[in-house]
């Protein structure tokens, strides 16, 4: 504080030389507020940036390359010199492959591990079961990439699968799964948490087992919240980008063999990058295309989610 | 339960079944629960015994190279701490000033109700966008090329949605009777938050952002895609010179056909990685109980 408190004016003069004092420290507030808001303002720079630029390129790839072909076309073979086709629908269904795969993994093993860990574990058991489970969601996609490729493919899944393919849809889905089973996990016990302990002493009071009680209570009353979060993973597996670009493979074909190899969108965005890829040319245009296909599923799965916990909340008070 | 008139017999026998659903029920549970752990273990089990006989003072010395026994993580250490660093630099301040305009400025507006959903939707985009978005903004927009500065600003836009949200939990849990009672003796807004809330709030707003900032350390595809990609064996010397990052490299050797690159140089690059994550990790966890502490 600079400016002095009188305690009682002894002039005019000095009144108003205190309040001038206070004039410039408002006019300073108001330049930082004014700041402040510039750094949250910036968020809305950054979304408008992301559409700004998928689309402008974008919009130059559909030039040349009709949206309908793009859209429902079923070859993808960009990189070949002669016969360049742009149908996005094999890149779509190595993506929903993973997704769909991931989620068999991911599903019941992080909904058992949230029943367990809100409903029968002491909270001694928890504390030291969480910290687990938050390490596994600290582990870097990259890391999950090549578990996938060296670990589960030749050493888990070839002496079940024999004919299996070194990059393969199975193995990275498998991977994606164990990467978003922490969130699954934690946030479904979340909502689990969140249901009030009367309804459970309720069903108890009624004969109810404590199994019966976490499935036919506690897990309907917490279902918005748990869809919330399968619909988040099934977007964070859609969005991942190593796991399935190293395990995978680069091979966009329309297929329902996960033994095989089948590219994801992500992968062939890596794929071009990691190559010579000029601006300007059509495929440096492709890739925003397809980015623009990503984030438009990824925004509307997330819209989707947060429109699940504020729709069906049920609220106890 | 449907049985009301069912004998005592019965009852007893359907109550003997429930419970034994119920115990099988609870090993089940268990087991899923302990899977994590078991994933976990093979993982760090797997690479660790490939990587262990790779990891030597020379593999943190040496810069790149073709031949695996002369190949090292040099320069990719050296591009990891260049990004990183000014990444913080970019996104701390940035994020933190977000938050406190969102928690202590803003009024319930329409204006700050669509950026908090535009934050949320943020934190949702896929991280490989960023990369494109980088890719089109800085690299070729501004024509910065691929250097450093492109890929720690892609990365301080990353990162900010994730560095706003923890900041704003910090902020909110600073108690009300605080801001009243400075506001009480005189204090204009910005004394307020700058004296009272931000101390208050600072332990968790800073292991918010060590958290976040150690995720971007693990980030591979948007630095791919703004072109740390090649192969790099020169140690950048400012903002402007080609780089590679730890994860990137490590993504390079993965792909290369020798087997010591996959098999050897991969996975010790990897240890290295998660411990640089695990000490950023518990540099966080101890910041923020030396601050508790210190507060009680």
């Amino acid at each position: 504080m600079s400016t002095p408190l009188p305690g009682k004016p002894e002039s005019l003069a000095a009144l108003q030389r205190t309040l001038r004092g206070s004039a410039g420290r408002h006019s300073s507030e108001r330049l930082i507020g004014w700041i402040l808001a510039g750094c949250a303002i910036l968020s809305v720079f950054t979304t408008i940036g992301i559409i700004a630029i998928l689309l402008e390129q974008a919009i130059e790839f559909f030039l040349e390359v009709s949206i309908w072909d793009f859209l429902t076309g079923t070859q993808w073979t960009p990189l070949f010199k002669n016969d360049q086709r742009f149908g996005v629908l094999p890149l779509v269904a190595g993506t929903a492959m993973i997704g769909v795969l991931s989620m068999v993994v991911a599903i019941p093993l992080g909904l058992m591990a949230a029943i367990y860990l809100s409903e029968y574990a002491s909270s001694r058991v928890r504390s030291v079961l969480k910290p687990f489970i938050g390490l596994l969601a600290g582990i870097p996609t990259i890391v999950y990439g090549y578990f996938a490729l060296t670990f589960i493919t030749p050493r888990l899944l070839k002496p079940v699968i024999s004919d299996i393919q070194v990059y393969n849809v199975l193995s990275a889905a498998i991977a994606v799964g164990i990467m978003v089973l922490p969130m699954v996990a934690s946030l479904s016990e979340d909502s689990l948490r969140a249901v009030p302990r009367t309804l459970r002493e309720g069903a108890y009071g009624l004969g109810a087992t404590k199994l019966e009680v976490s499935t036919q209570v506690v897990v309907p009353a917490a279902l918005s919240g748990i869809v919330a979060a399968v619909i988040l993973a099934i977007s964070r597996a859609i969005g991942e980008t190593m796991i399935v670009s190293l395990a995978s493979g680069s091979r966009a074909q329309l297929t329902a063999d996960p033994r095989e190899s089948m590219q994801a969108m992500t992968g062939f965005i890596v794929q071009v990058v990691s190559g010579d890829v000029s601006r300007g040319s059509l495929i440096y245009k492709s890739l925003f295309a397809v980015g623009l296909l990503l984030f438009v599923i990824t925004l509307v799965m997330n819209i989707i989610s947060q429109w699940f916990v504020s729709r069906f909340r049920e609220v106890y008070t | 339960m449907s049985s009301i008139a069912a004998s005592p017999g019965e009852v007893s026998t359907q109550v003997r079944r429930r419970k034994q659903r119920a115990s099988i029920a609870r090993i089940g549970l268990l087991s899923a629960t302990t899977f994590s752990i078991f994933a976990l273990g093979v993982l760090l089990w797997t690479i660790g015994s490939r990587g262990w006989d790779w990891l030597s003072w020379d593999l943190l010395r040496n810069a790149a190279s073709r031949r695996p026994l002369d190949a090292g993580l040099n320069t990719a250490l050296l591009g990891t701490v260049w990004v990183i660093s000014l990444t913080a630099v970019i996104a701390f301040p940035i994020g933190v000033g977000a938050a406190i305009f969102l928690e202590e400025y803003a009024s319930q507006n329409r204006l700050s109700k669509i950026i908090q959903v535009n934050i949320a939707n943020l934190a949702g985009v896929p991280s490989v966008v960023y990369g494109l978005l980088g890719l089109g903004i800085f690299v070729e927009l501004l024509d910065l090329g691929r250097v450093i500065l492109a890929g720690a600003l892609t990365m301080a836009l990353l990162s900010l949605p994730v560095i706003i949200i923890a900041s704003q939990e910090a902020l909110r849990s600073v108690p009300l009777s605080l801001r009243q009672a400075a506001y009480g003796v005189g204090a204009t807004r910005w004394q307020v938050v700058r004296h009272h809330v931000l101390p208050a709030a600072f332990p968790g707003i800073l292991t918010g952002t060590i958290l976040s900032i150690s995720r971007a350390i693990g980030e591979t595809a948007p630095l791919l895609v703004v072109g740390a990609a090649g192969l790099i064996t020169t140690n950048p010397e400012g903002f402007l010179s080609r780089y590679t990052v730890l994860p990137v490299q490590i993504y390079r050797w993965t792909g290369l056909a020798q087997g010591e690159f996959k098999n050897g140089l991969a996975p010790a690059g990897i240890i290295v990685l998660l411990v640089v994550l695990l000490g950023m990790n518990s540099f966080a966890i101890v910041l923020r109980q030396r601050f508790t502490t210190r507060n009680d």
